[in-house]
């Protein structure tokens, strides 16, 4: 190594420079030296690669909270806006995308890690005397995991978040004696998710749970410490050091699953479903598929054993799980002398196994909308059928050559939004002087008629800053749509966001009953489906037909 | 130097805890520090310009358009308007330079005052006196028709002393 001597006649490598700083700060906080312990720790020469999963757990927890920090930074946990930030974050923020990505990835990979990780421990008996309480740590580990998963499922505040959730709370409501309080506790009393329930939700997930799980990670990894490694059965030879060897391992295993995650994050996208809707009755609830056989366990407990289902085999498999090294007590740990161990372990692995496939099998296919195509502002929905016509009108009758809504390039007319007054008599004279081309800058011969100059007038003096921005946004497609349903009077005998009359039935949600094929017919020729109906049939040509179709289809 | 057994372990955790760092503090890198995806025009219509009488500054309030993160708000802007001899118009921020504080045109002494620190401003933004550095950010102006509209702010260059 090239060498550079320093004009005092000191020793001036760049090494021997970092080695002093080294020195230094560990002089005064001991800090290097608490690492080479940590590091130099005795290892049975028979730990190996089935001992790499704890590593990974811990990783992917230290991971979870640097991922879950960050998202902390840019969303906003209450429902509603808990959903549009994490749409901001999915699709506006660069690299927002892969941030989510490895918390919700990782959020299932944890799972895998932790539940692989006491799988290894059941499987070579490592619970057995002295390391019980490492093994009762250990299971309260995993559940806290299961729990972060639970409460972390509500905050996209999605349709699948807020009906599993749903679910969540009431099974928490069959416990027995407890079940209201408990239901109290989650901020939950009447069916339905509120913002008491989500800021519960959100507070077990972001600062209870994880103080908790660092605190009990701390105990197990001292309690790991502390017994030390469990050897193999037989294996007499002389301990080896952590570092390398077994670093070399943990690192690689470490590596492989953040590469698997990292692709996973950059090429799926974390679902984000439409917004949560207490009202939607069509929608199935899922949870997640670690949760997939709890669900699907309950369909064997009919009514009122549904408690003993829900509730009290969930609690005994716990107590059961907690109680292991109580009930297996044998020294024996050699695999050939544990096979009622095994032959335990194997059943519930194949019954769990089993309970999750039948679930998966028959949960229907959802379309789930992907979250990374943009899906601004929805408000349009809100608007009655008459302000959208007018917003077709206004942009088919050229209006936005002069007149902004509310933003877009300078225009010699007033933005319309931000008029002070938009009376429908002054808009009609404003046509008036329009049609006989006494504007300054206008062309004569725009030809407005009565119905139109209605619309327009109806629209403009419905305008206010915060629906032109709903506004502004609203697809063209569902606008003429719109304007087709206006032109044929369909108001007159059907409502569409409490606007217009009830002779027919109302069409708000149709497209989730009616499919549009059999919307098309009915409009042209009512009496196929109902013969006795008093709806005329309708002559609209195609291209306007399926506006219309399209726009019923669309409106919520 | 020798590749041991010891040393080719060694070498091999390093870069893979680099690399795995590196995967990492990207990702939160862009997250943070760069800009999201922003749409849309700044352009915003302040009134009519017949409403502005030359050599007398106005403040105008007019609706703006904010892009605030996940959320879409309007709210109020405000701009003082000077209409010069020559039908010039120009818009300055409301804002003085010196620490943000809100100032305003005192017709007696004929300059903008900034309540603050006491920064004086001439009609035509440039510091009179006090510990302003620089003379007012103006919007960009456009005018269509009568109708006067504002662009974004330029910030305005530092003076030299």
């Amino acid at each position: 190594m090239a060498r550079a001597s320093g004009t005092f006649g000191e020793d001036f490598s760049v090494r021997s420079f970092l080695r002093k700083a080294l020195n230094c700060i560990d002089d005064r906080t001991g800090f290097e030296s608490a690492v080479r312990h940590f590091l130099r720790e005795s290892i049975p020469a028979s730990t190996g690669w089935r001992h790499v999963f704890g590593s990974v757990a811990l990783f992917l927890f230290v991971l979870q909270g640097v991922t879950g920090i960050l998202l902390t930074f840019n969303y906003a946990p209450t429902p509603g806006d808990a959903y549009s930030s994490l749409q901001y974050i999915m699709t506006e923020l660069p690299a927002g995308r892969i941030i989510r990505g490895l918390h919700h990835w990782g959020a299932s990979i944890m799972i895998v890690a932790v539940v692989l990780h006491l799988l290894q421990v059941a499987l070579y008996g490592a619970y057995k005397k002295p390391r019980e309480a490492t093994w009762v740590f250990g299971v309260v580990l995993l559940l806290l995991v299961l729990g972060f998963g639970l409460t972390g499922y509500l905050l996209p505040w999605d349709n699948r978040a807020y009906w599993a959730t749903v679910v969540t709370t009431e099974i928490a409501g069959l416990t027995p004696g407890l079940g209201p309080s408990l239901q109290r506790l989650l901020g939950s009393e009447d069916g339905i998710i509120g913002v008491t329930a989500f800021a519960r939700f959100y507070g077990l997930h972001v600062t209870l749970l994880p103080l908790l799980t660092t605190f009990i990670i701390a105990v197990h990894l001292y309690l790991v410490r502390k017994h030390g490694v469990m050897p193999a059965p037989g294996d007499q030879a002389p301990k080896i050091r952590f570092y390398p060897t077994q670093a070399f391992r943990d690192t690689v295993s470490i590596f492989v699953v953040f590469v698997a995650l990292f692709v996973m994050a950059v090429a799926v996208d974390a679902p984000l479903d439409k917004l949560a809707d207490p009202t939607d009755r069509s929608y199935v609830p899922r949870p997640d598929w670690y949760f997939l056989f709890l669900f699907q366990l309950l369909k064997f407990f009919p009514g009122s054993w549904e408690a003993a289902g829900a509730i009290v085999f969930p609690m005994l498999a716990i107590v059961a799980l907690l109680l292991v090294p109580l009930l297996d007590r044998k020294r024996m740990t050699a695999l050939r002398n544990r096979t009622m161990t095994l032959g335990v372990l194997g059943l519930i692995l194949l019954g769990w196994a089993s309970l999750t496939v039948t679930a998966v099998m028959t949960t229907p296919n959802q379309p789930v909308v992907s979250s990374g195509t943009p899906r601004r502002d929805s408000g349009w929905a809100r608007l009655s059928p008459s302000q959208l016509s007018g917003l077709a009108y206004f942009r088919q009758k050229t209006c936005t050559n002069c007149h902004n809504l509310l933003s877009g390039e300078p225009k010699v007319g007033p933005t319309l939004a931000t008029l002070p007054i938009r009376s429908a008599t002054a808009t009609q004279d404003h046509f008036k002087r329009l049609t006989a081309g006494g504007l300054e800058g206008t062309k004569a011969g725009l030809q407005i008629d009565e119905q139109q100059g209605a619309a327009l007038a109806e629209f403009a003096s419905s305008l206010t800053p915060e629906n032109a921005w709903t506004l502004e946004s609203a697809p063209n497609e569902v606008i003429e749509g719109a304007r087709v349903y206006q032109e044929n009077h369909c108001s007159m005998c059907h409502q569409i966001n409490g606007d217009g009359m009830t002779i027919g039935p109302p069409l708000n949600g149709i497209g989730t009953r009616r499919t549009s094929d059999w919307l098309k017919e009915k409009i042209q020729d009512p009496r196929v489906t109902s013969p006795d109906t008093k709806m005329p049939p309708f002559r609209i040509p195609s291209a306007e037909l399926d506006q219309l179709v399209g726009y019923l289809m669309a409106v919520p | 130097m020798e590749t041991t057994r010891r040393s080719f372990y060694h070498r091999i955790i390093c870069s893979l805890w680099a690399t795995i760092t590196a995967a990492v503090i990207v990702p939160t890198w862009v997250y943070l520090f760069r800009p999201s995806h922003k749409a849309g025009s700044v352009w915003v219509d302040a009134g009519d310009v017949r409403a502005l009488e030359a050599g007398k500054p106005k403040e105008v309030v007019f609706l703006r358009l904010r892009v605030d993160g996940w959320k879409r708000t309007s709210g109020n802007g405000t701009a003082w308007l000077v209409k010069s001899q020559g039908e010039k118009i120009t818009a300055f921020a409301p804002q003085c330079t010196h620490l943000g504080c809100p100032y305003h045109w005192d017709e007696k002494q004929q300059k903008f005052v900034c309540p603050c620190h006491d920064s004086l401003f001439s009609i035509s933004g440039e510091v009179l006196t006090g510990p302003a550095p620089r003379t007012l950010d103006r919007y960009e102006v456009r005018l269509e028709g009568s109708r006067v509209w504002l662009g974004p702010v330029v910030r305005s260059e530092k003076i030299s002393a």
